[in-house]
């Protein structure tokens, strides 16, 4: 098990091989479909060795930090990764398998694709310890917050050399 | 003849919700707790410890099983002695808005498919079926939208056969791959018309998935085992909890077949009054 900060180095994913589990700490931002959409066109904070988290969660309950909050379906935002990665966006956090192009993607941009444990929202607010409105709050589920988390259990999906764990 | 005021099913369809959406079905709860004891993958038994635990923890501290709280699928039995008093659609949607809102759910619903627009709590897929007696049965199913975009439908031949069945339900649930939360429950309407045999393979997931099973259901559970996607697609022998087919006569020039994979949180709850 590896553990491993944000903002994530250079040297920290060229480490981390396909099937590898880590911990990760420290700042992700939450962003899905409609945040993508305009994520695309101007960027709302720091997308620089940036790492996204594929999340819409519910609302928070009262006295909790967050509220269920594991991973959506990665492939529906497949169409907007490459500019992003382009523009240095260093991880991703979903679930599911991502297409060819963005495979070749996180190749070409020394990225990572993380697997977050799917369906298991309730179990991941566990690891949230603090939540931050970032942008687009009209949203709703779907604005981009800020997460920090601590020892948020991850499996490598993507590796920087391309390397994926679904073979 | 028996009334029932529209204005007690608020209260009874807003708990049912959060029943659905903060506690496991006890059938797949069992079945996950079997194939756990039973997976020997390091992976795939790591994300079912994981599925398991986030189902207690679900439980304990009143938080959603999943953060997609889905789109309620609501099927209603209504006995035929039966009055209403009030406008029961009304009280359905006020009782989800209103169970959906005291969970802190997610607010995934919006009015408009193409032009989006703020999501809410609004809106329900409502089943009502009008039958014997004088009971009234409501049924909250919320389905969770990344398995629900797995779903598949087909208008195969007449002169198919169950081969072809069977081909299109496997491929169904490949296609699905680890994208939807496996271990899924594969939901199968076979038969009807095209819009039936979707709404028989929603009813298929109600039904309890460890009760006995046909054949036809046994064998496709064996041959999805052997496509090796595994828990979270990570492996291992359980890529589905359970195979259910629910069938109906239809027309000797077709066979429709409708595929509903369910993920691996398969809520829903029910009430009887």
């Amino acid at each position: 098990m590896k553990r491993i900060n944000t903002p994530l180095t250079e040297k920290d994913i060229l480490r981390l091989k396909a099937g590898d589990e880590v911990l990760l700490s420290g700042d992700i931002y939450t962003s899905r479909d409609q945040a993508h959409k305009r994520l695309i066109k101007k960027l709302p904070f720091k997308i620089k060795h940036a790492v996204i988290y594929y999340c819409g969660p519910t609302q928070t309950p009262k006295r909790k930090i967050i509220g269920s909050c594991g991973p959506t379906t990665s492939s529906r935002m497949d169409a907007f990764t490459p500019l992003l990665l382009k523009h240095g966006l260093k991880a991703m956090i979903g679930k599911g398998q991502r297409s060819e192009e963005v495979r070749r993607a996180i190749k070409k941009y020394r990225a990572v694709y993380f697997l977050a444990y799917a369906g298991c929202g309730a179990l991941i607010s566990k690891y949230v310890k603090k939540v931050t409105p970032v942008a687009y709050r009209d949203l709703g589920p779907e604005a981009i917050y800020k997460l920090a988390v601590k020892d948020f259990p991850l499996i490598v999906g993507i590796d920087a050399k391309g390397r994926s764990i679904y073979g | 003849m028996k009334i029932i005021k529209a204005e007690k099913i608020i209260k009874v369809v807003a708990d049912l919700c959060l029943k659905a959406n903060y506690v496991l079905r006890r059938d797949i709860l069992h079945k996950l707790k079997l194939v756990y004891s039973q997976e020997k993958n390091s992976r795939a038994r790591k994300a079912l410890g994981a599925i398991i635990e986030n189902a207690r923890i679900a439980a304990k501290e009143k938080l959603a099983i999943c953060q997609d709280t889905g789109l309620p699928i609501v099927f209603i039995e209504l006995g035929q002695d039966i009055r209403i008093t009030g406008d029961l659609k009304k009280a359905v949607l006020k009782g989800i808005e209103q169970g959906y809102k005291k969970g802190n759910f997610r607010e995934s619903i919006i009015n408009d498919p193409i032009a989006r627009g703020k999501s809410g709590y609004r809106g329900a897929v409502i089943h009502t079926d009008i039958v014997k007696g004088d009971k009234l049965k409501i049924t909250v199913l919320p389905k969770g939208f990344g398995c629900e975009n797995k779903s598949q439908f087909k208008m195969l031949n007449p002169t198919a056969g169950e081969d072809e069945v069977k081909k299109f339900i496997i491929q169904a649930v490949k296609t699905a791959g680890p994208d939807a939360c496996p271990p899924y429950v594969v939901g199968v309407g076979i038969g009807g018309s095209s819009d039936y045999a979707g709404f028989l393979a929603k009813v298929a997931l109600l039904k309890n998935i460890n009760a006995k099973r046909s054949k036809l259901e046994q064998d496709l559970e064996k041959e999805i085992g052997k496509s090796g996607i595994g828990p979270m697609g990570l492996g291992g022998k359980v890529t589905c909890l359970a195979v259910k087919i629910e069938s109906f006569p239809t027309h000797i020039a077709g066979l429709p077949v409708a595929v509903n994979i369910s993920c691996h949180a398969l809520r829903s709850a029910s009430a009887r009054l």
